[in-house]
């Protein structure tokens, strides 16, 4: 006979055999020699966690019970994996295209990232795999016992408690081995993955074993196994539609559901390619898991005793027909079936508590976020193996308080049904832009309620929790709201009644509340961003790193990702951005690159509030939204620049235009200069010449005749004289030849000299305020003077009034003497202002002999005097303005 | 000379590969009504004993394997399509 001890010899064995499978299977990925580890077989295999200890066992259980009811469990299943291309293929490309590391973060990251939202998905998935969990504990117990019993070295066999609790303690210190070594839960367990494809091989084998042995061995054949089926108490076909169409819909729900099918389906997908081949072979391997189990119930119920436990048939047909070698190859099936169950289980749960829970109340509590000192990945290892215990601990509880008599198959609907919840907000999400943050939260609020209330709580029986009265006559005698009758839907199969129940008004409250409600802008984009996966695999809410500071983000993603893999990441990021050392620009592309990066460790929900806590944004902007969507802003910020460039363009051209007319004007002023020039000098030559020959040729001309001749010759000689002085003067001025003669002097006597030098008196009256005048001036005051008496007999003979007058006003200003003068004549038209400055200027026709030279004079003295001479636009008539600078002549004068 | 029939060929691929993704749709659905339909044979309910045309279970079972097995077929049939014309889409002078 097998003892006990020989059985927890031969678990011990087989455990670390698989430890020994999984621990090559890193090292094999880890040096890259390993591609059949990303086969399309190991992950067709991995998918078969779906069968747990409830196929192995409690399938047999629940066909000696329910007939063929057990195959809906598989159909459920198959009916999804078939239409893979419908959902799975979706699920495995949001899951790749986003880093999602848990259905929880799959929910959150759909609807905006709301960490609320995966907080809440966490406690529903913890709560509701506690059952699951606690089934698995009750399978191991139950094999054990059936061995113990059978043992006849054991006197006292040990008890069903103190079992559950070594089987749970020895899962959760063989899954904390297991699955914490790695932290970045995107790196995939392939040490794990390959176990449990392992594991799946053992179950497969194990039961096809006992089912060809109790067909062949026991019953002799086919024909004689279904006549034997034919007469067996199930034998009748008499299986419920409610039941049959419900649970088919409840498992094909929980297959795309449960955390753990999630984790291997999509966390650990290496290949969306993989599914064409789980697309035939998991249907296939589930029919074959299904093949023998109805024989096996058949037979089990012809040969036990009665009241034997139909769930344990698999095991206790080859013990009692003397097949130990067969039993424990069963035993080990079902251990196989129950362990890697819970290792997965327990992985997927732990990250999403990890990630979820533990690390947002870490972060927070710590205050500085990800500015704290420490190591944010031993907390994330801790918390997830502390999880991975508590999960555990839960599922004990579970079994303990159930009292461990239930059949596995009712256990384990109830956990199908929790996680069933999940569907409405994932399917939502999906297939449907318009479905909000708090629709999702709302609908699976109410069906996790509801759940609770109609099959969580009534599975402990009638008890503390929930009393018979309440259970019979509903709360508080309210007839309508019995648990297992709610609304007076009397006489429904419990399960189905809840599955019913909580999906039914789940999916309502979701599509009204997401109707109703308004979603943030992130959620619109992650919407968009899951519902069109395919139409574009980009990216999702984008950063502007304007604020970011790129040594911040290096210190927190050492912690996180641990100092090399950060280090090599930045330092990658740097070189191509083409900056040196390793600090990249934080550029948008670079930081979503990040939060992806850490998504893989922390979740994203967590990575995002991370990243915005340096960033300093917890929100996407409008820009964001835009820049994201489209390229609208790139093709913006380049015509905008264009559009710069065309304004500078005009600009020049602008400035070349100008220079271009005003070397015109000036061509013109030359030539009009020389013209000017040669009729100025010829007209008193010509007048010059005309009376020296009268003089020289005629006779007898009277000395009063001689004399007029000769003083018109002298006259004209003396302005000729003088036009070639002034253009001497200029000449002079111009080429900076002139040599200055600095006096003191009062300006009011130089304004007196002026005026009287000018000889305007009689003709203009001026118009002097004395007292301003007395400023002192040092400066060339000669050359000063020559200024002035240009603009008061300019004035003189320029003025058109009937009644000519000049103001003169001195003040002083800013250490700046300005001097206005201003006539009450016309003015000069505003287009001609420019050029009165010029040589050879004349306004309009030239009504005096001026030659115009005198304000091109006025121009270059006042400017070697340090001053300026500018017409003043906007007076009653023409205006000058003089400013001499007074600073420079008093430290001239300091200086004396 | 197949110069003016690629783009038919390819055309007719194209569609093809569209009818082959429809199909995959819609298997799950075939199949869920193929596994309905022995609710349609149930004998009569719970308490008529003897019935000799209700139907057994030894029979049903058969019936589910079958078209369970079908379906498995049906499904790697369709796969296989699709990454061929997934894959194939370039180099249509082959077939």
């Amino acid at each position: 006979m097998v003892t006990l001890n020989v059985l927890v010899l031969v678990c011990l064995l087989y455990v670390a055999f698989l430890f020994a499978v999984a621990f090559g299977a890193d090292r094999a990925a880890l040096v890259g020699r390993g591609t059949w580890l990303r086969s399309p077989i190991v992950y067709t295999l991995s998918l078969s966690i779906y069968c747990t200890a409830w196929t192995f066992y409690g399938a047999v259980g629940f066909a000696a019970r329910s007939g063929l009811e057990f195959v809906t469990i598989y159909l459920g299943p198959t009916l999804v994996m078939i239409g893979w291309w419908w959902t799975l293929r979706k699920m495995v490309r949001v899951g790749r295209s986003q880093r999602i590391t848990s259905i929880a973060d799959l929910i959150s990251s759909r609807y905006g990232k709301s960490n609320t939202l995966a907080v809440f998905v966490t406690l529903v998935a913890v709560i509701g795999l506690t059952p699951y969990i606690a089934l698995q504990l009750q399978s191991v117990t139950l094999s054990f016992a059936t061995f113990a019993e059978a043992d006849p070295f054991t006197d006292a066999p040990p008890s069903q408690q103190s079992t559950a609790f070594w089987v749970a303690a020895g899962l959760a210190v063989f899954t904390i081995l297991f699955g914490t070594r790695n932290l970045d839960a995107n790196e995939r367990h392939h040490g794990v993955v390959m176990a449990i494809a392992l594991e799946a091989v053992v179950k497969l084998f194990a039961l096809l074993a006992v089912g060809v042995f109790v067909v062949w061995g026991l019953a002799g054949g086919v024909d004689e196994i279904l006549a034997r089926i034919d007469s067996s108490p199930i034998a009748r076909w008499e299986v419920p539609g409610s039941r049959w169409v419900g649970l088919t819909l409840l498992s094909a729900a929980a297959f795309m559901c449960l955390p753990r099918m999630f984790q291997v389906m999509v966390v650990e997908s290496e290949d969306e390619d993989h599914l064409r081949m789980a697309a035939w072979a998991f249907p296939t391997y589930l029919m074959l898991m299904s093949l023998f189990v109805v024989p096996i119930a058949v037979m089990g119920l012809e040969l036990m005793p009665e009241g034997a436990n139909p769930d344990l048939f698999v095991l206790t047909l080859p013990l009692r027909n003397g097949q130990e070698g067969l039993a424990i190859l069963s035993f080990l099936g079902g251990f196989s079936s129950a362990t890697s169950m819970v290792i997965v289980a327990a992985i997927a749960l732990s990250t999403m508590v990890s990630n979820h829970i533990v690390m947002p109340i870490w972060l927070w509590s710590t205050g500085g976020g990800a500015m704290v000192s420490g190591d944010v990945r031993s907390v994330a290892l801790l918390a997830r193996r502390l999880s991975i215990a508590m999960i555990l601990f839960l599922g004990y509880c579970y079994f303990r308080l159930s009292g461990g008599g239930t059949a596995l198959a009712a256990i384990g609907l109830i956990s199908f049904v929790g996680v069933a919840q999940f569907l409405p907000a994932l399917m939502g999400g999906l297939f449907w832009r318009g479905a909000t943050r708090s629709g999702a939260l709302a609908g699976l609020g109410v069906g996790f309620v509801l759940w609770l209330y109609c099959l969580f709580l009534p599975s402990f029986g009638a008890s503390e929790i929930m009393p018979y009265s309440v259970m019979r006559n509903g709360p508080l005698g309210i007839g309508w709201l019995r648990p297992q009758a709610l609304f007076g839907a009397d006489g429904m199969d419990p399960v189905i009644h809840a599955v019913m129940w909580s999906l039914l008004l789940n999916t309502c409250t979701f599509l009204g509340v997401s109707l109703l409600t308004l979603p943030k802008p992130i959620e619109r984009l992650q919407g968009a961003q899951f519902v069109n996966v395919f139409q574009h695999s980009q990216t999702p809410g984008s950063w502007s790193g304007g604020l970011a500071r790129s040594e911040d983000l290096m210190i927190m993603s050492q912690r996180i990702m641990g100092a090399s893999e950060a280090q090599a990441m930045f330092s990658k990021e740097a070189r191509k951005q083409g900056i040196a050392g390793y600090l990249p620009e934080p550029t948008p592309d670079f930081l979503q690159m990040l939060e992806r990066e850490l998504s893989g460790s922390v979740g994203a929900a967590t990575a995002h509030a991370m990243i915005s806590q340096i960033v300093g944004r917890a929100t996407v902007s409008v820009e964001d939204l835009m820049a994201v969507a489209d390229e609208t802003a790139q093709i913006m910020e380049y015509s905008s620049k264009l559009e710069a460039k065309t304004e500078e363009q005009a600009r020049t051209a602008r400035q070349l235009r100008e220079a271009n007319e005003k070397l015109t004007q000036i061509s013109v002023q030359k030539d009009a200069f020389l013209s000017q020039i040669s009729h100025e000098l010829r007209t008193p030559m010509t007048s010059i010449r005309a009376f020296s020959e009268i003089l020289r040729d005629s006779e007898g001309l009277s000395e009063e005749e001689r004399n007029k001749y000769a003083s018109i010759i002298l006259e004209e000689a003396t302005r000729l004289t003088r036009l070639l002085d002034d253009l001497l003067d200029l000449s002079v001025l111009e080429n900076g030849q002139v040599v200055l003669n600095s006096q003191t002097g009062q300006l009011s006597d130089m304004l007196d000299r002026a005026v009287s030098a000018a000889g305007v008196q009689d003709r203009l009256r001026i118009h002097r305020r004395r007292e301003a005048e007395k400023i002192t001036l040092h400066t060339d005051l000669d050359r000063l003077a020559q200024v002035f008496i240009n603009l008061i007999s300019n004035a003189g003979k320029y003025c058109e009034a009937p009644d000519p007058a000049l103001t003169i006003r001195p003040q002083a200003e800013n250490g700046n003497l300005v001097v206005d003068f201003i006539d009450n004549g016309p003015g000069i038209p505003t287009d001609q202002q420019a050029m009165i400055f010029e040589k050879f200027s004349r306004i309009g026709q030239t009504k005096a002999g001026g030659a115009g030279l005198g304000l091109a004079i006025c121009r270059e003295i006042m400017g070697r005097l340090g001053g300026d001479i500018t017409y003043l636009p906007g007076q009653e008539g023409a205006a000058f303005r003089v400013v001499l600078p007074l600073r420079e002549a008093a430290t001239v004068q300091a200086a004396q | 000379m197949t110069a003016k029939k690629t783009p038919v060929f390819v055309q007719r691929r194209t569609y093809r590969r569209r009818r082959v993704a429809d199909g995959a749709r819609l298997l799950p659905v075939f199949g869920g009504i193929l596994f309905l339909i022995p609710l349609l044979w149930e004998g009569d309910p719970a308490g008529a004993e003897a019935v000799p045309d209700g139907a057994r279970t030894a029979w049903v079972m058969t019936y589910l394997f079958v078209v369970w097995f079908g379906l498995a077929v049906l499904s790697g049939v369709l796969a296989r399509f699709l990454v061929a014309e997934d894959d194939g889409g370039d180099e249509e002078g082959e077939s």
